[in-house]
């Protein structure tokens, strides 16, 4: 077990890679009552195309699978996962993003106990053809749900317009059509693809002894059978630097029109501390440009162009990687314009000052150390930064070392006429 | 277990709470003004929160005062408006870094409470007016904000279940008013409500972190001195009650139907009664251990949400789901046969240890977040009732079957809400 600490923070993290090749991760908090745990693979709903276990030929599943697994882990053949954890006191969960699935739970008591659950659950699968098609009513109107909301519409319907062949733009929980072809077989294979602990990262945050727990992790993992597995072997098709489409229209039952712009980055393949650094250059700029302190904020607040719902956020993983600022307003083509013009000008030398660096610094500074008040935020950021490589507590290092050259290299690579695109939902 | 302790001090007009823990990397004040919620009052006060954390007079623009707060290593000011029972609640929250973790010394928590004392004592004022500027951007905000109910199904059928449900109460108002009464408030109307209102709510400021309470009580009496007061009270009336169940159907062009279900629990917080009331509700929909969960979702697939929440000041319990535009008789009777079986004391003891452990859970988990810990306190304010965060943990543990099953038979049917798409129901 490997010991990190972390000075300033005063925090310390403990690390030790299982003969499976799991990643296990444990925090210690002290003085919180609440142990958070995630345990993730690295297996999202871009995932669609690629060499199963032991197979030669690629496969393409339909849109939606990892989402419905990640529903089907929770049925047992002797009943629900959901009732165990509450019998011991936690509350469990699970959610699918583009390129993880994480499972989770929380709890004040019967820690281990939990874990265990947890551990056990996820590296258990039981799909039957009867809970398969039972399912598909229940997520059937999870996306029913989605479909009626503007804000989830708009978030995907811009992602559509900026990718042409990458599968981020399909929606993670699919479609009902596409649900409709998920069969039990086709589970088991994705989760024997995915599933295996050299996929997987255990995250552990909590009033714990790092010692012990370490120590039933290793027990867990040794009582069960898992033969060496090479790397899950992914296909992606090309995608063009240039977004698909620059402009679409969604015509919704609302009364107040949205917009959001995307800025759709031309080289997604970035890792480690050079992914971070563009991470967090983009997002610095973006502050800089449309924070609440910013001239442009109070501009576009203050012409009625935007209102509290207004936001702004780059992020980024292994092959794609968007700007995203936006939000209701009464005029959605004025506001795309602004915002287009607000950012091309960022490419001008002196838009981006060393003033305007050094307080966005300071901001972000803080919001750091707001965020790992929350086990949540560090359990779930850390799995993500750690699985493009990236460690999350690089993240003050990282920020207080930017340079104003650096926020402007980055900024001049992002900003492209063919790289951006507006979507807006219009009242029917 | 890690229960936090309240140390509550009255400085004249204002109540101080502290409560001191290192387990956060930041300190957090939240500043509560409560009144009763009425119509006249409901539209010009949710206004203001909003003019008053846009800018101030040291700090005269929105893009002065943020970038002040930016400095300040990203010091967060946010502002809130809460309905709890028949009150009309403002919150005014800074959350600002411990300097401890940082390099550089400069102490904030001083600073934050400056900075709050000049949002609330010294705004950006003219002339017994506010800023004509501000409160005009304001004010149009403020009308999308009320609209913006409309675009969001799930909270459009919850807020109009409330309107249908409590038509003759205060309740039924908008925690953020009405549309039509925006454009009459001035910058001078807004300024004499404020004066009115800072003579006159029950003024709380909570201040939790890694702290020590004489120096805040000496930020505290120095920078927000108040006149003593003796706050208004909402008026109690009688629970109305209703001939029979109000039906209500109303057709929009959606996909799903919602469908969300009032109930009179006749128990709030701070009666005998109320946590076995939690545990009524944990077992009946509250978790994803429970009866709506299993029987809705899991064993009949109707629903991807099903749940059912408390409103522990008015007194109502209140099931959401998202269904079928079809299901609506199926899901109506599969709910109504589980608060039928609560009544029957149709349950397990297992059910009820397992809701009582996930409680608890909860709780415990509140305390881990700042906010948490000063939303399950201000309950006490609210109430005018002081149960600590430990005698919350022993009451729940001592709640019998007996106790639940006179809860859940306390809870009436009030009104039943549809949305569905057209041309179906």
């Amino acid at each position: 077990m490997e010991k990190i600490s972390f000075e300033q923070l005063q925090e310390e993290m403990y690390y030790e890679k299982m003969n499976n090749g799991l990643d296990v991760y444990i925090l210690p908090k002290k003085g919180f009552n609440k142990t958070f745990a995630t345990f993730t693979t690295k297996y999202g709903s871009v995932d669609n195309h690629f060499l199963p276990l032991g197979k030669e030929e690629y496969i393409k599943v339909p849109d939606g699978i990892a989402h419905f697994l990640e529903h089907k882990m929770f049925e047992k053949e002797d009943g629900d996962v959901f009732q165990q954890f509450s019998r011991q006191g936690a509350s469990a969960n699970a959610f699918t993003s583009f390129t993880r699935t994480a499972y989770l739970f929380s709890s004040t008591s019967d820690v281990e106990k939990n874990l265990e659950t947890l551990i056990d659950f996820v590296q258990d699968p039981y799909f039957t053809k009867e809970t398969v098609e039972k399912e598909k009513g229940i997520i059937g109107q999870e996306i029913t749900m989605y479909d009626d909301n503007p804000d989830w519409r708009l978030y995907y319907g811009l992602i559509e317009n900026m990718y042409k062949n990458h599968p981020v733009k399909i929606d993670i929980a699919g479609t009902i059509a596409s649900i409709s072809h998920i069969t039990h077989d086709m589970l088991y294979e994705c989760y024997h693809t995915f599933y295996h602990p050299s996929n997987m990262l255990l995250f552990i945050v909590g009033p714990v002894d790092p010692e012990t727990i370490m120590t039933q992790v290793r027990d867990n993992q040794v009582k069960k059978a898992y033969n060496e597995q090479p790397e899950v072997q992914r296909k992606f098709d090309d995608e063009p630097a240039a977004v698909s489409k620059a402009r679409s229209e969604l015509k919704l039952n609302v009364q107040t029109p949205k917009c959001m712009i995307g800025i759709k980055t031309g080289n997604a393949t970035q890792s480690g501390q050079e992914m971070l650094k563009k991470e967090l250059s983009l997002n610095i700029m973006l502050d800089i440009l449309f924070g609440k302190s910013s001239e442009n904020y109070s501009y576009l607040y203050s012409e009625g162009l935007i209102d509290d719902t207004f936001s702004f956020d780059y992020s980024q993983e292994q092959g794609f990687g968007f700007a995203m600022v936006g939000g209701d307003t009464s005029h959605p083509d004025r506001l795309a314009e602004e915002i287009k013009t607000i950012l091309f000008k960022a490419k001008e030398q002196g838009t981006i000052t060393k003033d305007s660096l050094e307080r966005a610094k300071k901001k972000k500074i803080g919001a750091f150390m707001r965020a790992v008040n929350s086990p949540e935020y560090i359990a779930n950021q850390f799995t993500r930064y750690s699985f493009n490589d990236m460690n999350l507590f690089d993240i003050v290092p990282t920020l207080e070392g930017l340079s104003l050259e650096e926020v402007q290299r980055a900024t001049d690579d992002l900003i492209s006429e063919d790289r951006f695109s507006v979507c807006q939902v219009l009242p029917k | 277990m890690n229960v936090l302790e309240e140390t509550v001090k009255p400085i004249k007009g204002l109540k101080l709470h502290t409560i001191k823990t290192d387990k956060f990397k930041t300190n957090t004040l939240v500043w509560k003004m409560k009144a009763p919620l009425q119509k006249e009052t409901v539209t010009i006060r949710s206004l203001l929160p909003h003019v008053l954390e846009s800018n101030s007079e040291a700090f005269p623009t929105t893009a002065k005062l943020r970038a002040y707060l930016d400095e300040l290593y990203g010091a967060s000011l946010y502002v809130d408006l809460a309905k709890k029972g028949e009150y009309h609640i403002i919150s005014i929250s800074i959350d600002i870094a411990n300097e401890k973790f940082l390099s550089d010394q400069t102490p904030l928590l001083k600073k934050a409470f400056q900075l709050l004392s000049d949002i609330i004592l010294k705004p950006n004022v003219d002339n017994s007016a506010f800023d004509r500027a501000t409160v005009a951007k304001e004010k149009r905000t403020l009308k999308q904000r009320i609209q913006s109910v409309n675009d969001d199904k799930m909270r459009y059928a919850n807020y109009r279940l409330i309107q249908e449900m409590c038509k003759e109460e205060p309740y039924a108002l908008h925690v953020h008013g009405e549309s039509q009464a925006v454009d009459d408030i001035t910058e001078e109307t807004l300024y004499r409500y404020y004066q009115q209102a800072l003579a006159e709510d029950e003024l709380d400021l909570y201040v939790i972190g890694d702290i020590d309470i004489a120096e805040v009580e000496g930020y505290a009496s120095e920078l927000l001195p108040f006149a003593v007061r003796e706050p208004k009270k909402a008026e109690q009336r009688a629970a109305i009650r209703k001939a029979a169940v109000h039906q209500v159907k109303e057709e929009q062009d959606v996909k799903q139907g919602k469908l969300n279900i009032g109930y009179r629990t006749n128990l709030v917080y701070g009666d005998a009664e109320y946590f076995a009331l939690q545990v009524f509700n944990g077992i009946f929909g509250g978790f994803s251990h429970s009866k709506l969960f299993l029987n809705v979702r899991e064993k009949a697939s109707l629903a991807y949400y099903v749940a059912s929440r408390l409103e522990s000041h008015k007194g109502l319990m209140m099931v959401m789901s998202g269904i079928d535009n079809n299901s609506y008789d199926q899901a109506t009777s599969i709910i109504g046969e589980q608060l039928e079986a609560m009544k029957n004391g149709d349950f397990s003891e297992k059910e009820i240890e397992q809701t009582k452990a996930v409680i608890k859970n909860q709780l415990l988990e509140t305390m881990d977040t700042a906010r948490g810990v000063v939303e399950v306190l201000y309950h006490n304010i609210v109430a005018e009732k002081q149960v600590d965060l430990q005698e919350w943990l022993t009451g729940m543990d001592n709640v019998t079957k007996e106790e639940i099953v006179s809860a859940a038979k306390k809870t009436e049917l009030d009104t039943v809400y549809f949305l569905h798409g057209k041309g179906e129901e």
